[in-house]
């Protein structure tokens, strides 16, 4: 075995005992990972890309059942075997030789210690330091982290930092005994494009200057381009390709890779699209009624004790007339969300004005809403969560119909929920099957179905695929296109991903802050945006292609 | 691979209930066997242990005219009196008391009693419980306020002191075995809705927030429609657990009450508590068969029952749950992915085994 690589996996299969006997996670994965390079190993969810780097640091919860080696090299050319060794060797190893950087920096931290305590109990972990020593060591990593001021802020508490800054925390305690590998497992997913951009260059900083080699676990092919020197493709439990990064864009070799990245989209691809809906619209179009008019719209949630309350939407006005997607971009907190509820009636209006297919919703109530309640349909974000886990695909979808009296019984709406669910394309025995027994994608289908089982007039999508796989993403979007230009609904569709609003919107409106920054054609925004903020969203978003994402890197290092 | 294959695959969730794929008998689908074969080790020896103890705590009680050789306040025969404090023999196979009564007699006719108790006090806490916390979860607001803090009240009175008070208001002297049988579960009923009623508007608070109901909020459903089909019945499932854990603690109140004096009186109906507290001074006498067998009957009538709720309980989390494990790495990869080619979404993405 040479001694050139940190990390050697070889022939590693994971099981997992669950009620309905053993699962196999993973099946015969080998890698090699060297000093100072950064493997990416990208695959859907329940590919086993997750198991995998848990192995790595012998973090494979009671039930699970591992076979093959995992072989780790530390500084001083000690060997272990993370599988086959005792509990006591593995806890010497996780820090020194092996280090993770988890999904959400918000629950990787603990509230109660300040974070210069948390960086040094990993010191502790291994060997006596002095509490003034460790003091030293934490504020030193924070500064390379890149967190101003680290002599004050080594004693603040999680709470104190943003979202961006904690993960540059939990990326401290991860360097903080300088391990030969760091373990991150979708690092910039929780987090915004703009911070991810940030945290992906402090990532590709790190490794120039401490020589440290990184295994990135994501789904998203941008953070692969922009970061990784060699892509591990995952699927099913097993390594399908694995290749240099330019190679692998370039040139992809297995039938999936391919599919993957055939399925990622990008900006600009639905500009053509839009226009050519744009040009098929009838004179006059745009001086009808909209279905949505949003005037001076403001929306506040009452604070607590006193409190001023949170002003979420802030003097936001705009118009979706019919037939019309209107895209709603913004990060997270930027009020997308909390507009999509209100045009639904879920969420109060506290000023300005805003009229949805011609009811006034600021101050309606019960009543007032329920002749426009059957003329609107929503989609939510998870479909795992917005349907009843104890009724049918089939009485989900029927309940419009029976709760607006155009059917009697679940029963008796069969024969249009069936028509529904082939719209959407779903077989029609998956009507009698529970929503726990479909996928991710599968279900996100029969929202759909359910959304139009009325015929709307408009379609409220709130991040309808932000839950989703990215090859299932964009069979649904796919669908979601198709639906909408054979019914005519307008759609107010919210989402954090330019390139997903990019593929379906007419207009797109940019916010930021409960502001709105920006709105105009897909072409207009995102071709020639005029507001900064919008041009720094897109120069964040990295894009799935390692020589362009290299020259976008530049550009926005010198702008 | 296409979508029709996929269709015999395992369940994909770790925790999808068997009993909606339709397979085996149908006996193995019944709630409580469905677990015990779904245990292993020492979860279903508690569990087995708990069953058999239940079942023959119910079997004694339903039984109890068949099963008893006298009856609850017979105190001779035509032969002639039992005689008081009678050590165990052929006649009087738990011997007698210190006022002439069969101990096996009283035993058997005492778990009559106490099945009774346990079943009018848990219905009566769970129809009041749950319409109160189904109510006061979903619509909040003052009323909600209100109810919270009454609950909190009622928590804070020691729960045998409550029931004491409310067998003195309720019963009032009554000596009737109904009027004390009801006295009793009433009084149990009192220290138990507050469970019920935080547990529900618990539950009922968390599932409002859920995307489903806002979906149903959305198409403009009645209130009452959201409550019955969507909000009640997936604010229920956790109490099964309570009801068997209650049960047990429903015993041991009424043990407590009869102990204190304020059960029910002899001739009307059998009471492990009462006899107890009268076999109080036998102790010392050296006359063990008077407080040991009515003793012996509250501990396992409440072990069994406890048993049972625990190992419930442990079993409906997954976390918890204990399964039998290979050496061997095994089992067939999971179809989790979505098969690229075919049209609908193959296979299936529950939530996946890494994020266990």
């Amino acid at each position: 075995m040479s001694t050139s690589r940190v990390a050697h996996i070889e022939d590693l299969a994971v099981s997992f005992a669950t009620d309905a006997g053993p699962v196999r996670a993973v099946d015969g994965v080998s890698l090699d990972v060297a000093p100072g390079e950064v493997l990416a190993i990208v695959g859907e969810s329940g590919s086993g890309k997750t198991v995998t780097a848990k192995t790595i640091l012998g973090l494979l919860p009671e039930t699970a059942t591992a076979s093959g080696a995992v072989v780790l090299s530390g500084h001083d050319g000690a060997q272990t075997d993370v599988v086959h060794v005792s509990g006591a060797e593995l806890r010497r190893v996780r820090g020194r030789d092996v280090a993770m950087v988890f999904q959400e920096p918000s629950t990787a931290l603990n509230p109660v210690y300040t974070v210069g305590w948390q960086i040094a109990e990993g010191l502790r972990a291994h060997g006596k330091v002095s509490a003034k020593e460790a003091r030293r060591r934490a504020v030193e990593v924070l500064r390379t982290v890149g967190i101003p001021d680290p002599e004050q802020r080594v004693d603040h508490y999680p709470h104190q930092f943003s979202g961006g800054q904690k993960q540059r925390v939990v990326i401290a305690m991860a360097l903080v005994l300088d391990p030969g590998l760091i373990v991150a497992d979708e690092p910039t997913t929780a987090l915004d494009v703009t911070v991810q951009a940030e945290i992906l260059d402090l990532l590709r900083r790190l490794r120039d200057e401490t020589g440290t080699a990184i295994v990135l676990i994501t789904h998203n092919m941008g953070v692969v381009a922009d970061l990784a020197d060699r892509v591990a493709v995952m699927y099913q439990g097993h390594v399908v390709e694995e290749a240099p990064v330019q190679e692998l864009f370039a040139d992809p070799q297995a039938e999936y890779t391919r599919t993957l990245l055939g399925a990622v989209p990008r900006v600009g691809e639905g500009t053509a699209r839009a226009e050519a809906r744009a040009a098929s619209r009838p004179e006059g179009w745009a001086d009808g009624e909209p279905v949505v008019r949003a005037e001076h719209l403001t929306i506040t949630y009452p604070g607590r004790f006193r409190r001023p309350g949170f002003t979420a939407v802030d003097d936001v006005s705009l118009t979706i007339r019919p037939g019309e997607v209107l895209g709603l971009v913004g990060e997270s907190g930027s009020g997308k969300t909390t507009i999509a509820r209100a045009v639904a009636g879920l969420q109060p209006v506290t000023s300005g004005s805003l009229r949805v297919l011609g009811t006034e919703m600021r101050g309606a109530r019960g009543r007032a809403l329920a002749g426009m309640r059957p003329r609107l349909g929503f989609v939510f974000q998870d479909p795992a969560t917005s349907f009843n886990p104890l009724l049918t695909i089939a009485e989900c979808v029927a309940e419009p119909l029976v709760v607006h009296g155009r059917a009697a019984s679940p029963a008796a709406a069969r024969g249009r929920v069936d028509e529904l669910l082939e719209a959407v394309q779903l077989p029609r025995s998956y009507g009698d099957r529970y929503p726990h027994e479909l996928s991710g994608g599968q279900r996100q289908r029969a929202s759909l179905a359910r959304g139009l089982a009325l015929d709307p007039e408009l379609l409220v999508a709130d991040e309808p695929t932000s839950a989703l796989d990215v090859s299932v993403q964009a069979r649904v979007l796919e669908l979601f296109a198709d639906l909408q230009a054979e019914l005519g609904f307008a759609c107010l569709f919210v989402s954090h991903d330019l390139a997903v609003v990019d593929l379906l919107a007419d207009r797109i409106a940019v916010l930021y802050r409960g502001r709105l920054v920006e709105s105009g054609t897909g072409a207009e925004v995102l071709g020639s945006p005029s507001e900064d903020y919008t041009r720094r969203l897109l120069a964040s978003l990295p894009v799935p292609d390692p020589a362009e994402q290299a020259r976008r890197r530049v550009s926005l290092a010198t702008a | 691979m296409t979508a029709p294959e996929t269709q015999g695959a395992p369940p994909p969730v770790p925790a999808a209930p068997e009993h909606l794929q339709g397979r085996g008998a149908w006996f193995k689908r019944l709630p409580v066997v469905h677990q015990v074969r779904q245990s292993v080790g020492l979860q279903r020896g508690m569990l087995v242990t708990g069953l058999v103890l239940c079942a023959v705590f119910v079997v004694t009680a339903v039984g109890a005219r068949w099963i008893a050789p006298y009856g609850w306040s017979q105190l001779r025969t035509p032969e002639g009196a039992f005689g008081a404090q009678q050590p165990p023999s052929a006649e009087h196979w738990f011997g007698t008391t210190v006022g002439g009564y069969d101990v096996l007699s009283r035993v058997v006719w005492g778990a009559q009693t106490a099945l009774l108790v346990v079943i009018v006090a848990v219905t009566a806490s769970i129809v009041v419980g749950v319409l109160l916390g189904l109510v006061s979860g979903y619509f909040g607001g003052w009323a909600d306020r209100v109810l919270v803090l009454v609950a909190d009240a009622v928590y804070a009175f020691p729960s045998l002191l409550l029931a004491i008070l409310l067998a003195i208001v309720i019963s009032g002297g009554q000596s009737s075995m109904w009027g004390g049988v009801l006295a009793a579960a009433l009084s149990i009923t009192v220290v138990f809705v507050p469970q019920y009623f935080r547990v529900v508007r618990a539950e009922v608070v968390r599932i409002k927030g859920e995307a489903f109901v806002d979906a149903a909020r959305v198409l403009g459903t009645p209130h009452r429609r959201i409550m019955t089909r969507h909000v009640l019945r997936n604010s229920v499932r956790t109490l099964p657990l309570i009801v068997t854990l209650n049960a047990s603690e429903g015993i041991l109140t009424l043990a407590g009450l009869g102990f204190l004096g304020f059960g029910i009186e002899p001739t009307a109906a059998a009471e492990w508590g009462y006899d107890l507290q009268r076999a109080v001074a036998d102790v010392t006498s050296g006359i063990w068969w008077t407080a040991l067998f009515p003793g012996l009957a509250i501990v396992l009538a409440a072990m069994g029952m406890t048993l049972v709720g625990e190992s419930l309980n442990d079993l409906a989390d997954p976390r918890l749950r204990v399964r039998s494990r290979s050496r061997k790495v095994a089992g067939a990869v999971a179809a989790t992915s979505v098969d690229a080619g075919s049209d609908a979404d193959a296979g299936t993405t529950g939530p996946s085994k890494e994020e266990s």
